[in-house]
This record gives structure tokens, C-alpha cells and sequence, in this order.
């Protein structure tokens, strides 16, 4: 039993079969990737973990506690943290402020009507901001408007938020997507880091096979709405239906 | 101080400061003078002052940290006005009870129309608000006439219950106070030419709007202020990160709504009479202008919003063609005449049409309202006084 168990998930949007019977499960504190050409539900797949789309049939459960129906905020609550395919962050606030936002939401939950102390006296979620903040090495730049930094940086800030929160699942959509190869390995080693460190369990909706390749533990191959393979990264390279798949053998 | 830094315990005395020594501020012109026309230091003004910077402190709680643009403020204000008239014209003639009711009977139909108008965000959700304030004008006109008094509005009469006081005896004008303090009682300071009021309305106001301006700052710094912060800057990643976004905003449009209704309390208190057109939607767009002319977001901005706007429109309205007249006497006639016919509308009546040129100066050149205008003074005055020390380079503030 995984800590993420898709059940038979169907989602139709007028003529198009997004996902088929799409069955997977994320077995817990293993990195496991979804990859798959484009068109191939990827996405639409993602959206039916985070409450943004309901399957027309079929479960997502985590831990045992139905997805569906949830809107963001609580899935969130109940320990999955999702990194966007441009980094979402507070913009006009600091980098510290950021991660402390990350911090309140999860000390006091999805609402506290916290409005007499300040936040200067919260001294358990400084420490924590600040921890957040050397973990992922940005501890210099603590007060910067987050608007400013570069892409990578605000990237790295995004995995602090995230990590912030202690998330039993991070969920990662493309998260190299549009980034120089530099900046890819960086990121790579970022999450290669904290998965050792901490042994998050991660779904990776990934593009680049170079990323999949050195984080994943298992692969899920999508296609057209469908998992073709599922199986360890070795095996993946050569598997003829993959290959089919992405050279675009795939329906006759 | 009071659970402040040292940079907001500042500018809370600086508020305090102000306050206290505005009778002197607003009466620059010894009386008997040409200029004296143009002292604000009279009660009546000097106590919208201080009422409209508690509705501008109110409103920036909402606009300035949520972002969310309410259009219809103005029907918090009029709802606490007249919940404030009514404990006038049932309790007692002490302004508390009406004070009271008026931020909780604000603070209720805030609820009711947040609720409601929280659903949608960005301009449905001023148009919803707007609607909301017009739908309550018109009631208040109309329907709602044996509440509101409709055109005539209300006053405290002779025959009111009054439960808690004495009757009024017949012909005696009805006064409101606070523990026998009559709001328009004043003590008349005379210093050579000049002359300072001090009046108990306006300290009473001013008492309140400190207290009110201490508040905004405890939540601009706190918690619900950071993530209220967040709801402007980027709501997806803040729902994302675990936080439901609309009681956050809901909570804020409530706060604001309770600032307008004491702000409606106050005028009650100090005028006693309530009217519906407290509750145009001019009066709405004036706390936007108040708020986004000052700087919308800062502390003190909407304070210096609030001041700017109704010093000078009672400033400019002040001025008719005899005055100008006289200012250009000094050219030949033809000349005179032009000026005279230049400047004339915009004085008098016209003080809408300087408001909004001077409106649309402020929002071109400084975005950032009043406020950022005295930053770059402040930091132009630190450069010129970093190059006469040599020093060379100036350091950037830090932004705020």
C-alpha cells in the first residue's frame, strides 16, 4: 500500500480520453517519476492529486484519506506540498517573509486570527524560516524581495517553503521546465539532497529525461491516458514501449 | 513601546504629536489677518480630520494589505451613522452607547456584504461591493424612510424616548457629551493675534483615531497582517502552502467595515444628525482617493490622505472671485481679468476639479502616494547632505 494510491482514474474532456484507467501507486519515501510525451496526461494526472480537476471515475487516495473533492488548502494541511512549473512564490514580500508564511501555515493551520503579537515575537517560526533558509543555502539573501532574485534562486526558495512544512509527499510539476542545463544540475542536486537528507517521498511530472534519470527510484510511463510501463530507471532506457511511445509508434 | 519598534513606536508619537498640537498646526494666521480665512483650526473641521483618517486607517487595512478594492465603504460609514443616531434618540444623549453600536452595527452588515462579495476578487469584487452601497443608499432614501428618515434624515428631537436620560426640557437644543462633556464645548486660547481652539470633539475623535492608527499597526505587523500580505502578493501559492484565503480577507473586510461604522459613530457624535448621503458612492470613491493620495499600504499614508483631501477642499472652497480678485490686483486690468477667468474654476465649486487634477498628478508621477513623494524628498535630502560630507556614494534605503 503506497502513501498516494491511484485507483482506476478516468477523466474525459469532450472528445478526448485524458487518462485511461490510470492506475499507480507512490510507495512511500521513494522518488518516483511520471514521464510521458506531451499530450500524454501528465498534467491532467497531476491536477487530480491537488483538487484542481475531479476524475469522472476512479479514487486518489492519500494515507488512506480520499483526495477528491478537497479544495488546495486542505490538501495541503493534510501534508502534500506541491512545487509549480514556475516557481510560485511571494513576489512582492521577502525571502525570509516567504518561508515564514510557509511556517504559519503549518503551526496554526488553514485560518488563526493571529493579529496582536507581531510576527518579530514568533521566535519558534524565525528559527524555523532561518533553519529552512541555510538547508537550502539562501541564508544571505534573507532580506531580498523575493521578485528579485534569479530563477534558480526562486526555485530554491519554493523547496524551502515546501520543506517548511514537513510534507509527507512533495509533488514536483516539471521542475526544471525552461531552466539552463546549470541550473537543471542544480536543482538535481537540490532535490538529491533533501531526499537523502530527509527521505520525502516525491512524484516527479518530468519532461527532461536527464532529470528523470538521475532522481527517480521508479518510473511511470503515460501515454496517450495511459500507463505503459512502470518499472526501475534501468529498465526504462531500452523498454521497446517506451521507445514506441516517444518515437510515436505508438497507435497504428 | 506598547509592544512596538522602535520605527513604528516613532511614528505613533509623531501621530500622537500631531494630534495634540493640531489646533496650532491648522491656525498658522493671527486672526485679524487677510490670510485668517485660511486657518482650519475651527472645531468642525479639525474633528473630520481626525474622522476621515480613522475611516482612511480603516479602508487601508483592506485595500492597502488584501489588495481587494471595496467600492462601497461608504455604507459601513452611513449604517454606523445611523445605528449611532438611534442609541442618540433612544438611550442617551452620551455619545458611548452610540459609539459602541455604531462599530457593532457596522462590523454586522460588513459581514453580510463581505461574505457575500468575498466570492469574487479583482473589479467584480468592487463592483459587488459598489452595488451593495447603492442598493443601501437608495433603501435609505426610500423604503427604509421610517428608519432613516429618508431625505430629511435624523435628528435627536425633544419628544425621543431617551430611556437613559432625562427629558429634554422644550427648547433646549439637544447636545451630545460624554459624561456631561458637550462634543462642542472648546476652550478659546488667545496669543497675541492669534487665536487656538481647543475643542472636546476633536479630542475625543483624536483620542479614538490614535487608538485606531495603534491597532492598524499591531496588524499590519502581525501574523493575519503578513498573511493578508500574501493574499495580495500571490493567493494561489497561498492556498497552495495550506491557507484558505478567504476568511483571512473576510476577517480584514470586517475590521475595515467596524473602522468606517466608528468613523459613522464619530460624525453622529459630533453633529448629531445622520443622512443618506453619507453613503454615495462619492463618498466610497473619496476613502480610495484618501487612501491611494497618501499611499496605499503604508502606515501613516491614508492618515496624510485623509488630512490632504478635506484640509484643502475646505481651503479651496474657501476661495470666490473677490479673493481672487484681490490676489491679482497687483497686474494691469486686462490681465487681471485673464487670471482671474483662469483660475476660477477650479476654486469654490471647482475644488472637485483640483482634487481630481491633482489626483491624477499623484497617481502618474508617485504611485506610491504622498508617502513615497516624502521618501524621495527625504532621500534626495540625503544625498545632497552625503556628497557636501564627501562621503561620495549614498546607500539606498532599504525597501520597506
Amino acid at each position: 500500500m503506497g502513501i498516494l494510491e491511484v485507483k482506476d482514474v478516468n477523466k474525459r474532456f469532450g472528445g478526448l480520453q485524458a487518462l485511461s484507467n490510470v492506475n499507480l501507486s507512490v510507495e512511500e519515501g521513494t522518488v518516483h517519476a511520471i514521464i510521458g510525451p506531451n499530450g500524454a496526461g501528465k498534467s491532467t494526472l497531476l491536477n487530480c492529486f491537488i483538487g484542481k480537476l475531479d476524475p469522472d471515475t476512479g479514487s486518489v487516495m492519500f494515507n488512506g484519506t480520499s483526495l477528491l473533492g478537497l479544495k488546495p488548502h486542505q490538501i495541503n494541511q493534510l501534508g502534500v506540498s506541491r512545487v509549480f512549473q514556475t516557481p510560485e512564490i511571494f513576489t512582492d514580500l521577502t525571502v525570509f517573509e516567504n518561508v515564514m508564511i510557509a511556517c504559519f501555515a503549518k503551526r496554526d493551520g488553514s485560518f488563526e486570527l493571529n493579529a496582536i503579537p507581531s510576527v518579530s515575537s514568533q521566535t519558534d517560526i524565525q528559527e524555523k524560516a532561518e533553519q529552512m533558509l541555510i538547508d537550502v543555502n539562501m541564508i544571505d539573501k534573507r532580506g531580498e524581495e523575493a521578485a528579485s532574485l534569479s530563477r534558480g534562486d526562486k526555485r530554491r526558495l519554493e523547496m524551502a517553503m515546501c520543506l517548511a512544512q514537513d510534507p509527507k509527499l512533495l509533488l514536483l510539476d516539471e521542475p526544471t521546465a525552461g531552466m539552463a542545463r546549470a541550473d537543471t544540475n542544480n536543482t538535481i542536486d537540490l532535490l538529491k539532497e533533501i531526499q537523502e537528507a530527509r527521505g520525502i517521498t516525491m512524484a516527479i511530472i518530468e519532461h527532461d529525461m536527464h532529470v528523470v534519470f538521475s532522481l527517480a527510484e521508479k518510473i511511470t510511463v503515460l501515454a496517450q491516458g495511459t500507463p505503459i510501463v512502470e518499472d526501475v530507471p534501468e529498465n526504462i532506457k531500452g523498454h521497446p514501449k517506451v521507445q514506441e511511445a516517444y518515437l510515436g509508434g505508438a497507435h497504428v | 513601546m506598547f509592544g512596538l519598534d522602535k520605527k513604528d513606536s516613532g511614528l505613533l508619537l509623531m501621530v500622537i504629536a500631531l494630534t495634540i498640537l493640531a489646533p496650532f498646526i491648522l491656525n498658522p494666521f493671527p486672526e485679524n489677518s487677510a490670510m485668517a480665512q485660511f486657518n482650519a483650526g475651527y472645531p468642525d473641521l479639525m474633528q473630520r480630520l481626525v474622522i476621515f483618517g480613522i475611516f482612511a486607517i480603516g479602508f487601508n487595512i483592506l485595500f492597502g494589505l488584501t489588495g481587494y478594492l471595496s467600492f462601497g465603504h461608504a455604507a459601513f460609514l452611513g449604517v454606523g451613522s445611523y445605528a449611532g443616531i438611534w442609541m442618540i434618540k433612544l438611550l442617551t444623549l452620551n455619545i458611548i452607547p452610540a459609539i459602541v453600536a455604531s462599530i457593532i452595527v457596522a462590523g454586522l452588515f460588513s459581514l453580510l456584504v463581505g461574505w457575500i462579495s468575498l466570492r469574487r476578487s479583482g473589479i467584480y469584487f468592487s463592483i459587488l461591493t459598489l452595488a451593495f452601497a447603492q442598493m443601501s443608499y437608495s433603501l435609505a432614501y426610500s423604503v427604509l424612510t421610517p428608519i432613516t428618515g429618508g431625505e430629511t434624515g435624523l435628528q435627536p428631537k425633544v419628544n425621543d424616548p431617551r430611556i437613559l436620560d432625562a427629558a429634554l426640557e422644550e427648547g433646549v437644543t439637544p447636545r451630545a457629551n460624554l459624561f456631561g462633556m458637550f462634543m462642542n464645548d472648546s476652550f478659546e486660547l488667545s496669543l497675541g493675534g492669534w487665536v487656538f481652539t481647543f475643542n472636546a470633539g476633536y479630542y475625543i475623535s483624536a483620542i479614538l483615531m490614535v487608538i485606531a492608527f495603534y491597532i492598524s499597526i499591531r496588524i499590519f505587523r502581525s501574523p493575519f497582517g503578513l498573511m493578508l500580505r500574501a493574499v495580495k502578493s500571490n493567493q494561489q501559492r497561498l492556498n497552495y502552502t495550506g491557507v484558505e484565503s478567504r476568511p483571512y480577507t473576510l476577517a480584514a473586510f470586517v475590521i475595515s467595515g467596524m473602522y468606517a461604522g466608528l468613523a459613522g459613530g464619530l460624525l453622529v457624535a459630533m453633529d448629531t444628525q445622520a443622512g443618506a448621503e453619507r453613503m454615495f458612492w462619492t463618498a466610497s470613491g473619496e476613502v480610495v482617493l484618501m487612501t491611494i493620495l497618501g499611499g496605499a499600504g503604508t502606515l501613516i499614508g491614508p492618515v496624510l490622505g485623509a488630512g490632504f483631501i478635506k484640509y484643502f477642499e475646505n481651503i479651496v472652497s474657501k476661495i470666490n472671485e473677490t479673493i481672487l480678485q484681490a490676489w491679482f490686483s497687483f497686474l494691469p486690468d486686462g490681465l487681471q481679468d485673464f487670471f482671474v477667468a483662469i483660475f476660477y474654476p477650479f476654486i469654490g465649486k471647482g475644488w472637485h476639479l483640483t482634487l481630481g487634477i491633482i489626483f491624477m498628478l499623484v497617481v502618474i508621477f508617485l504611485p506610491g502616494g504622498l508617502m513615497e513623494g516624502g521618501q524621495r524628498l527625504s532621500n534626495l535630502f540625503r544625498r545632497n547632505k552625503d556628497t557636501d560630507q564627501g562621503a561620495g556614494k549614498s546607500q539606498p534605503a532599504p525597501a520597506e
